[in-house]
């Protein structure tokens, strides 16, 4: 199942209860999964055009009214309306939600234009901003409810391939709470978003090594959970972080800042290395970047290495 | 509620008050953007005064009418009126531009109340007042928006982004005011970047068009009406205005738009309205 379409499910059912949510889309609507709120509510579905600084502050001006607006189109295409997020939205702290769909590397065959590795870079520098990465659909839906939930300006992030479920339908999403997935106590890795469950794989991998690997997922980024950070930073003593996004100002660079305050360990980041993207297969794209479940097992061997001459 | 003026001549007198308040504001904080201020003193103090349902006791009364500031550089005028009409006190106007004051250097809806959008970064109030007027129709409520742009504002693509949908959602609750001194930051507008032919671009972008003199008290008072009875399209008001209106140093020198105002030209200024405003 796609994140997308567990969150437009989750949105019609979300918009049954409360009249007050609405949809705005720059004609990115099967893209970003919220076809399905167009043909159960087609009055509180606005087509904004493809013009999405203009849909950025229509939807302003609406969560200035009462209204719950959710933002659609694709990650990158956000990039372009940032000073209209960050003035008419986050500034005022207004209540609209930003769903950026495929983002990262893996959004594939269209390329580096279509690839954003910055946007939660950018989103997690804004004031007032809450920045949400879902592991899997199960998630994505959750969040999607506790952001309703959440007042205030929130940017949440999907990635376009199908994602095998991580979560069963007991667990509960919390803004600002990174839910452990392994216990473990010879390293932590620290994923978000589609590498969450290469780090499952990975941590399976190491297993067979020897190696106690805890996992957690960092599904809010912004606030990060320090408590769940450090106290795996104090009994680990080694962390690798993953995320198909730029390692600069993504979750590697979240988690630098917690543990460099507040319990400096070892370190490895996992992630696009400060380049664009290029067309391909999804699979071949993570291979070619380094976002492989083994690519996350050799980033942990090597932080293992560095944590024992610490 | 306030006591609207219904006069022309209560109106005029109150616009002088109003240009008064900006210019001492001005002063204290040695600020610039005087000429940008005094262009749209008239058409807000109407509004204010005149023309929007609103109540100043109770800023978030759901069925007031809306007014969105989007260039934001012209919140003095605002502020003056705001507070001449009973949304926090006046003494609040020396504090502008001060830290930990309310009246931030370009609005901010989040600390001053009465102002209902946060603008200053130029292109952005004229979309969120479409969103206010998709959600007025949505709750069925005839409340309507005013949003006041400027002619160098109007260089930004996302005014022209806002203008197209206000049109494809017929949205009729919805006038902007467009403050066309002829002046931007640095250059006369003509020099800086052409915007002209500006009615017709409103036009074929599918808004009534109302042209009018921005300073004359009795046109814009029938423009605001005329924009009430047009149904199933948005209007444009482009108001021939004059930069640095009513302080004949200031009016149309672009350099106004920039310079800070000292004591010295604040006393020079307010002594020139002062007797501008005996003679009415």
């Amino acid at each position: 199942m796609k994140m997308r379409d567990a969150y437009g499910k989750a949105l019609v059912e979300i918009a049954k209860e409360n009249k007050d949510v609405v949809v705005l889309e720059a004609d990115m609507y099967r893209g970003c999964g919220v076809k399905l709120f167009y043909e159960e509510f087609p009055e509180r579905f606005f087509t904004m055009g493809i013009a999405e600084q203009n849909m950025v502050g229509v939807a302003a001006g609406l969560a200035a009214s009462g209204k719950i607006p959710f933002v659609n189109t694709f990650a990158c295409f956000f990039l372009r309306a940032i000073d209209q997020i960050r003035v008419a939205v986050a500034y005022p702290a207004l209540n609209v939600k930003i769903v950026g769909g495929h983002g990262g590397i893996s959004t594939g065959p269209d390329g580096a234009t279509h690839q954003p590795v910055e946007d939660i870079a950018v989103m997690r520098a804004i004031p007032n901003m809450t920045v949400i990465v879902p592991a899997d659909p199960t998630e994505a839906a959750q969040a999607t409810r506790e952001c309703v939930k959440h007042p205030g300006p929130v940017y949440m992030r999907f990635t376009r391939p199908d994602i095998e479920s991580i979560f069963d339908e007991n667990y509960r999403f919390k803004v600002g709470k990174a839910p452990l997935l392994r216990q473990g106590s010879d390293v932590t890795i620290m994923a978000t978003g589609i590498m969450v469950s290469f780090a499952l794989i990975a941590s399976d991998l190491l297993a067979r090594e020897g190696l106690g690997v805890r996992v957690l997922s960092c599904s809010t980024i912004k606030p990060i959970d320090k408590k769940m950070i450090i106290q795996a930073a104090e009994e680990t003593r080694a962390i690798v972080t993953a995320e198909d996004h730029n390692i600069l100002g993504g979750l590697g660079s979240a988690v630098a800042e917690v543990i460099g305050e507040g319990c400096p360990v070892a370190l490895e980041r996992v992630g696009v290395r400060d380049c664009f993207g290029q067309s391909g297969k999804t699979k071949e794209l993570q291979r070619i970047y380094r976002l492989t479940a083994q690519d996350i097992a050799k980033a942990v061997r090597k932080v293992v290495k560095k944590k024992r001459k610490c | 509620m306030f006591t609207s003026l219904n006069s022309i001549k209560d109106l005029e007198k109150k616009t002088y008050e109003i240009r008064e308040s900006v210019i001492r504001m001005l002063a204290n904080a040695n600020a610039w953007h005087a000429g940008s201020n005094l262009s749209i003193v008239d058409i807000l103090t109407v509004l204010y005064f005149s023309f929007m349902r609103h109540d100043p006791k109770n800023p978030e009364w759901k069925d007031r009418d809306r007014f969105i500031l989007s260039k934001g550089h012209g919140c003095a005028t605002l502020y003056a009126v705001l507070a001449q009409i009973g949304y926090f006190p006046k003494e609040e106007l020396m504090n502008y531009r001060k830290s930990c004051g309310m009246l931030e250097g370009h609005p901010n809806m989040a600390t001053t109340p009465g102002v209902e959008m946060s603008t200053g970064c130029l292109g952005q109030g004229l979309s969120a007042g479409v969103g206010m007027a998709l959600a007025g129709e949505l709750d069925k409520k005839t409340f309507r928006i005013f949003v006041l742009i400027g002619d160098g504002e109007s260089q930004e693509g996302q005014i022209w982004e806002a203008a197209m949908a206000a049109a494809h959602y017929k949205l009729d609750n919805l006038v902007c005011i467009l403050d066309y001194n002829k002046c931007q930051s640095g250059w006369r507008i003509e020099d800086a970047m052409r915007i002209e032919p500006l009615t017709l671009k409103w036009h074929s972008f599918g808004w009534y068009v109302i042209e009018i003199d921005g300073h004359n008290i009795q046109e814009i008072l029938d423009a605001f009406g005329n924009a009430s009875d047009v149904k199933g399209k948005p209007t444009v008001i482009v108001a021939h205005t004059i930069k640095g209106k009513g302080v004949s140093f200031m009016e149309d020198v672009v350099e106004w738009h920039a310079r800070p105002v000292t004591q010295e030209d604040g006393e020079r200024a307010l002594e020139e309205l002062a007797y501008k405003k005996s003679k009415l």
